[in-house]
């Protein structure tokens, strides 16, 4: 049922990376438990903005769960206190009345804060680059059907593809390590036969990649795998950590 | 304007083949000597920033989010189609060609719809060779649906994310091309405005939305792939980013923009609940092959849904459409659920019907439902908070695609040389109603086969020739307007959200230029949206420094555009005194309230050009000439 709460929201407010910080209190009254929570945001800021004050920043867009653009941290948890939902999903139906809600950025070190709840999580991006991708240019498929996939192996890839670069799984870690998001692109290459050829340094220019850009390393604490949207699992992990010593050992790239 | 569609003449099948062969090629050697700038990074633009890359031209990319993988295209859901013909069920390149022009209800080239149709296998080859992990049947083999009507099945999917993932597909290529340095990618930057020299697409103002700085960048080609306009009706299923802004600011450099009125309204999202929503939620029409559609028949019938006996029920679909029921096309079941709600008969908060799936779980057991809609049924409970398995869902018909776009020629070049304009950015394919599952096609078919080809045609010319840098006059003039409009967007001190105002807007499009339109209803909104522009320039407010990453200040701008947008598309819709596509033209209906084209006035393309702000647009037309189909009405009786 349609019920309208009170809130309390503890809000970091950031205005740079070279500023200090620290939390605003806001009172967010009559919120409608019909929505989601960036909606309830959505009218703090409004208020704000009429106010003559600073809207808080932070970023979103789809809203619907799927371009992994939003994303804090909500009551010490990543994407707040609902299983595979990205914050954009999470409902107000969740919170009580008369609850507070501390709401905070992503703390990772490899995660620049922006302003406010936004980070700059470009370092995902670059170990996409150092090789999460088949090198295959445009013209040089075959056909699509030519090579048959088992469909366990399809449906495994699948289940990894489905990340969405949030960075929920490095903002719950307490090491800040990124493995479950470079797990998932490089499990989901290493089961399909395209991704085969370049298995061995695709592993290893994407984990020196990620220690480059500052990352921690994986204590198995599963925090990631609680806190991931899309339920990437962690066996993804032990994947990588396969494909990383096979190519370590086996083979001449180093 | 003459406008020229430039599609190669001969017979429809050969079009391609022989427009390849006689563009001019640029040598292996010379393409690192090009710098093409690309904006957006959905599917047409990443496709088309990698392959271009590939080919060794200098390629620089701008997106507006953190990065390219977060581009919009990434929301679709169903799939995407190819003539592969994999199930022997009759498909073939002409047959996804005819339903492609005649979905669109003729008002798109044959040219360029045949070579779509034909691209589409190669895309499905490409996509699959970069490891997009496509649904497969137990043989390992690819697997395939049909898809929104569709009598073949032709549509490769990847569960619902399919879009997800052939964008991260193309994110790959991109994101490769980046790492060995072809590729310059800029991110958090927004298109501010086109700079043309002697007449050509010769760069970009950009502003970096992190500290609010203006950058100029030159190039030798501009290509738009900046996506569709479907906020303009402020409540979409568009991301929160998605705007208008690119193309408009080419539109108002020169660039026409066509038919401007042909949007999608999807029939099966969830419906608006209250005053504070930002957006809304598709969920696959594939629903509709399950679920019956409701009304009370009664108005003010408050029961629940479940003590409604089924004398008291409306099945208005099955009872209009005997043939095709509840899988009627998306734009007569989004009509006709307007029609029950304007009639007073809808549920829920009155804007909304019933998708009703108890016989179904009584026909084939709560399990095949589940297999089939469970995570469409489990998203609609996480929104509503209702049990689709217990309760019919309620859905209503929401702003999903836009068929108009920038007016381009058969190489996908605009009126203004160097400006090609891809992907849902431009008019081209879809006609007056877009077929499910072509979206994707198109934005990468665009990327990955037609952009690498025609924009060597274009290059060629410029061998040799001295390159324009940024020091030109041209761009210190376009920088100047733009931080001069940046001013004023900034000296907004009113009383009213950038928010509230877009929601104003939003609601007069919907009522007056959506589904149904009459010419009294556009008049009208015509004078709204002018109030509103003042309303906008003397009440709004916009809050912080535009020195920080804020925003607020983007979205001001944005709204701005879309307010001199949308009179541009109230203008389309008055011209059109026809039925077409996705919209009824009130004044132009059968005799049993269908929709009634009108071939013999409004067989053309409507292409807009910019007269100067607050003058009404010239109307330039585009015949469309049809010499390989015929031209017939739907029925889907």
């Amino acid at each position: 049922m349609t019920k309208t709460i009170n809130l309390t929201l503890k809000v970091w407010r950031q205005r740079n990376a070279e500023d200090k910080g620290g939390f605003e209190t806001y009172q967010s009254n009559n919120v409608s438990t019909d929505m989601s929570f960036l909606e309830m945001l959505d009218v703090v800021n409004e208020q704000l903005t009429l106010d003559g004050k600073e809207p808080i920043q932070f970023d979103n867009d789809c809203r619907e769960g799927i371009c992994g653009m939003c994303g804090c941290v909500v009551n010490g948890r990543a994407h707040g206190p609902q299983k595979a939902t990205t914050l954009c999903q999470l409902h107000m139906r969740k919170f009580d009345d008369g609850d507070t809600i501390v709401i905070e950025p992503w703390r990772v070190k490899a995660f620049k804060l922006i302003r406010d709840l936004a980070v700059d999580r470009s370092a995902y991006d670059k170990i996409i680059q150092a090789g999460g991708f088949v090198s295959v240019n445009t013209g040089q498929a075959s056909d699509a059907s030519a090579m048959p996939i088992k469909q366990e192996n399809a449906e495994l890839a699948m289940d990894a593809a489905a990340c969405i670069g949030c960075g929920a799984c490095a903002a719950a870690c307490p090491n800040a390590s990124a493995m479950l998001f470079v797990s998932a692109k490089v499990s989901q290459l290493a089961l399909l036969p395209q991704g085969k050829p370049e298995a061995a340094i695709r592993a290893i220019k994407m984990v020196r990649t990620m220690d480059l850009c500052g990352f921690g390393n994986c204590t198995n604490e599963r925090e990631c795998e609680n806190a991931c949207p899309k339920e990437i699992k962690i066996t993804n992990i032990a994947r990588l950590n396969r494909e990383y010593i096979k190519a370590s050992i086996g083979s001449s790239v180093m | 304007m003459q406008l020229e569609g430039k599609v190669p003449g001969g017979p429809l099948e050969t079009k391609w083949d022989r427009h390849r062969f006689e563009l001019k090629l640029v040598n292996a050697a010379n393409k690192r000597k090009f710098n093409i700038i690309v904006v957006g990074t959905g599917l047409a633009g990443s496709s088309a920033a990698a392959s271009l890359a590939e080919l060794g031209y200098e390629v620089s990319v701008f997106c507006i989010q953190d990065s390219p993988r977060r581009a919009h295209s990434i929301a679709a859901q169903g799939g995407m189609n190819a003539a592969k013909n994999y199930t022997n069920d009759g498909d073939s390149i002409f047959r996804l060609f005819y339903d492609t022009i005649k979905g669109g209800d003729f008002r798109a080239r044959e040219g360029n719809v045949y070579r779509l149709a034909q691209i589409s296998n190669n895309i499905i080859d490409q996509c699959v060779a970069q490891g997009v992990p496509f649904a497969r049947d137990y043989g390992g083999l690819l697997a395939n649906r049909s898809f929104g009507g569709a009598q073949v099945s032709r549509t490769f999917y990847a569960r619902g994310q399919t879009g997800q993932q052939l964008l991260l597909g193309a994110y790959s290529a991109l994101s490769r091309q980046i790492g060995i340095g072809k590729v310059k990618m800029y991110t958090r930057r927004e298109m501010m405005d086109l700079v043309l020299v002697d007449g050509h697409a010769r760069g970009i103002v950009v502003r970096n939305l992190l500290n609010g700085e203006f950058e100029t960048h030159a190039a030798d080609a501009v290509v738009l792939a900046t996506g569709g306009y479907g906020n303009v009706f402020f409540l979409s299923t568009n991301a929160t980013s998605c705007n208008v802004g690119a193309a408009f600011r080419a539109y108002r450099k020169g660039a026409l923009f066509a038919n401007p009125c042909f949007t999608q309204i999807h029939p099966t999202c969830i419906p608006v609940h209250g005053d504070f929503q930002s957006k809304l939620t598709l969920m696959s029409e594939s629903l509709r092959n399950d679920g019956r559609v409701w009304v009370p028949r009664k108005q003010g019938d408050t029961r629940a849904p479940n003590d409604i006996p089924e004398s008291d029920r409306l099945y208005y679909l099955e009872e209009k459409y005997p043939a095709f029921g509840n899988l009627v096309p998306r734009d007569v079941a989004s009509r006709n659920a307007k029609e029950q709600c304007d009639k007073g008969l809808g549920v829920g908060t009155g804007r909304a019907v019933y998708l009703d799936f108890a016989d179904a779980i009584k026909r084939d057991g709560k399990a095949t439902v589940e297999k089939k809609y469970g995570n469409l049924f489990e998203m609609y409970e996480r929104i509503v908070a209702e049990d689709p398995y217990q309760v019919p869902m309620m859905i209503y018909p929401a702003s999903h695609y836009t068929m108009g776009g920038l007016w381009v020629d058969y190489n996908l070049m605009s009126n203004v040389p160097g400006l090609f304009v891809l992907g849902e950015a431009n008019f081209s394919d879809h006609g007056a109603n877009r077929l499910g599952a072509s979206a994707l096609m198109q934005g990468l078919g665009d990327g990955y086969f037609v952009i690498p080809y025609t924009i060597g045609g274009y290059l060629s010319q410029w061998y040799g020739k001295p390159k324009v840098k940024t020091d030109n006059p041209a761009f210190k003039e376009s920088l100047d307007q733009v931080v001069q409009r940046k001013e004023k967007i900034m000296a907004l001190k009113g009383k009213r959200t950038v928010e509230n105002i877009h929601r104003e807007m939003g609601l007069i499009l919907w009522d007056n230029c959506g589904m149904a339109r009459n010419e009294a209803g556009l008049t009208k909104a015509k004078e709204q949206i002018h109030a509103l522009r003042d309303e906008f320039w003397q009440n709004c407010t916009v809050p912080g420094s535009d020195k920080d990453f804020n925003l607020a200040v983007e979205k001001a701008g944005r709204l701005a555009d879309f307010l001199e947008f949308a009179e541009v598309m109230v203008m389309d819709a008055l011209n059109r005194n026809e039925s077409c596509g996705c919209h009824l033209r009130e004044e132009s209906q059968t005799e049993e309230g269908e929709a009634l084209r009108k071939d013999d006035e409004y067989c053309y393309v409507a292409a807009w050009e910019y007269a100067g702000y607050g003058k009404d647009p010239v109307l330039n037309k585009e015949p469309l000439v049809f010499e390989n189909v015929k031209l017939t009405q739907r029925s889907y009786k």
